[in-house]
């Protein structure tokens, strides 16, 4: 092949070109987020405190968490609390979507109301609802009692912190994932409905039927993301700081809490990174059950 | 389930649509009436804040006059949009270059260098925060702007979005320009970047808003009282004045309607762009 030098070197630049685009970001992404990654590994058999001191001691970390039962009952709080959260939410905004998908005379600004606390941030929410649900005179307590309901404590008392985080977590959250599930709506081709009619459907044949069937990588999706959301990612954090920081009695401590505790307010930072890698490996096996089962199609045969 | 239960070819009893349309209203209220009462109770009297009326009995500005003298807040609103501002230049200036590169230039190692990018979405910050501190502290940036500002803009989200717009951008404008011999500089700055602004602004607002209302990284590494943006001003400030509800809602108030606004002026852009992520 005579391959001149043009063409060669054309390629050349545009591989030079390519290279020089995506490095910012590469490079980026690779100091704040893979290599902190990688460290946290590293940094989980090491004592280190906060001011830099770092000195090897193997599994040592790995063994003092199976036996903190801290750690434990934090494993157990955030399981409690994606059980809860994943199909509360998942249900409440596929709901929403259903309502709010026939398109009437001001129906995008009802949508926009249903997203508006989406658009506020966790710290807000976590003051507002806190006020909301102060003891004896906040307006949810007052509100239950006229309607002849008895209020409670709801964040003071550890049977029921934890249920309100939920509660307040799905409100927050349902916006964002309704409209997620109406773009899932609106992708159905209207054929399908109609054919479903002219067999005798009725509606809830042809939910079932043509609806939850095609919605099927919508409704994936929303899964990993609010699983991801409630074991991994910071917004749940945010309104527990503010509102309960863990309490009463650790009946709100999720594990991501947890870690925050040990690493910035005890400076136990190896202890800390150990149980990061601990739900990071948590985390991958959790998502790569959830992909195999729900591609398998036993979830929603 | 029998199909008997059903009369045939009958449609199922429907709601008046007014019917409807009430209830989802109603839903719609009952879903924003804890920000109205936020709002509300900014401009109630402290003696009034656990009066049930959303519309204050004796509104009054005091709140707001008291939390503008008494704690920075302005200086915290300033160093939030200061962040948020940078933040969202920086990221969509180099989440385009990315997501043009990736999608109309070839080069080796290009599809390896995507699902390297897109993988990192699973990497959340609580999982990482510890090291990113390490980080932080070795490049120097703890305790200032730089440091709430650099962690922030990488992230594959916005590179997977633009990289998905410019993949289906038709190729003869790109041909036009390059016969006129342009440069992929040229191409990018002149050509591309004009055709993308819609959807800039779009995750303009989703990344400004995001910013805006992040917490747990700025409460990680910011010391100085000077560089406390308003997420963590509220919060500490609930710390100080913890039964002053009237207060601590008109601080939340302003800390929350910069945000509000945004979106309902930019309602259409913001949802396209969740839209979008949810795809595929």
């Amino acid at each position: 092949m005579t391959s001149g030098r043009r063409p060669l070197s054309q390629r050349g630049r545009e591989t030079l070109a390519g290279y020089l685009f995506v490095a910012p970001s590469v490079i980026g992404m690779f100091v704040f987020l893979v290599l902190p990654m990688i460290a946290s590994l590293t940094i989980s058999f090491f004592r280190v405190s906060g001011f830099g001191d770092y000195e090897f001691i193997g599994l040592d970390n790995y063994r003092t968490l199976l036996s903190d039962p801290v750690f434990a009952s934090s494993l157990k709080t955030t399981g409690l609390f994606t059980l809860a959260f994943v199909p509360t939410l998942f249900t409440v905004s596929l709901c929403l979507a259903l309502l709010v998908k026939k398109q009437r005379r001001g129906i995008g600004l009802l949508r926009s109301l249903f997203f508006a606390p989406n658009v506020v941030s966790l710290v807000v929410v976590g003051l507002v609802w806190q006020f909301l649900l102060t003891d004896h005179v906040g307006a949810v307590n007052r509100s239950l009692e006229r309607m002849g309901l008895s209020g409670e404590s709801w964040l003071g008392n550890p049977r029921y912190a934890l249920f309100a985080v939920v509660v307040i977590s799905v409100w927050f959250f349902m916006g964002y994932y309704m409209i997620i599930f109406l773009n899932g709506l609106q992708d159905i081709p209207s054929a399908y409905y109609e054919a479903a009619r002219l067999d005798g459907a009725g509606r809830w044949r042809s939910f079932w039927n043509v609806t939850w069937p095609l919605l099927r990588p919508t409704s994936l999706f929303v899964l990993v993301m609010t699983t991801l959301t409630a074991i991994g990612a910071a917004g749940i954090f945010d309104l527990i700081y503010v509102m309960t920081k863990g309490g009463p009695d650790y009946s709100t401590q999720v594990v991501m809490f947890y870690i925050y505790q040990r690493a910035f307010q005890l400076n136990d930072f190896g202890y800390a990174a150990a149980m990061a890698a601990v739900v990071s490996f948590a985390l991958m096996i959790i998502m790569f059950v959830m992909l195999r089962i729900t591609k398998g199609g036993k979830v929603d045969a | 389930m029998p199909d008997t239960a059903r009369p045939p070819r009958r449609q199922p009893s429907r709601l008046g649509p007014t019917a409807v349309w009430g209830s989802i209203a109603f839903l719609a209220l009952l879903t924003v009436a804890p920000l109205l009462y936020m709002v509300s109770t900014a401009f109630k009297q402290a003696k009034d804040v656990y009066t049930p009326d959303l519309i204050p009995g004796s509104p009054t500005l005091d709140n707001f006059r008291y939390i503008f003298s008494e704690i920075p807040i302005l200086r915290y609103l300033f160093n939030s949009f200061l962040v948020a501002a940078v933040v969202t230049v920086l990221s969509l200036f180099f989440h385009s270059m990315a997501g043009y590169a990736l999608a109309r230039l070839k080069f080796r190692g290009r599809d390896t260098i995507f699902s390297g990018i897109y993988a990192t979405l699973l990497i959340s910050l609580p999982l990482i925060m510890v090291p990113l501190f390490l980080v932080a502290k070795t490049l120097g940036i703890l305790d200032s702007y730089l440091g709430m500002i650099l962690p922030a803009v990488f992230n594959a989200f916005g590179i997977f979005f633009l990289r998905q717009f410019y993949l289906s951008f038709p190729d003869d404008v790109e041909e036009a320009a390059r016969l006129d011999g342009c440069g992929y500089w040229r191409i990018y700055w002149q050509v591309i970047l004009p055709m993308s602004r819609p959807l800039l602004t779009a995750l303009a607002v989703f990344f400004f808003l995001g910013t805006w209302n992040s917490f747990l990284w700025p409460l990680t590494i910011v010391q100085n009282p000077d560089l406390i943006p308003v997420q963590v001003g509220i919060s500490n400030f609930q710390g100080q004045f913890s039964a002053a509800w009237n207060y601590s809602m008109a601080a939340s108030t302003v800390a929350a309607l910069p945000t509000l606004i945004l979106f309902f002026v930019f309602q259409k852009q913001f949802t396209e762009t969740i839209k979008t992520s949810g795809g595929r």
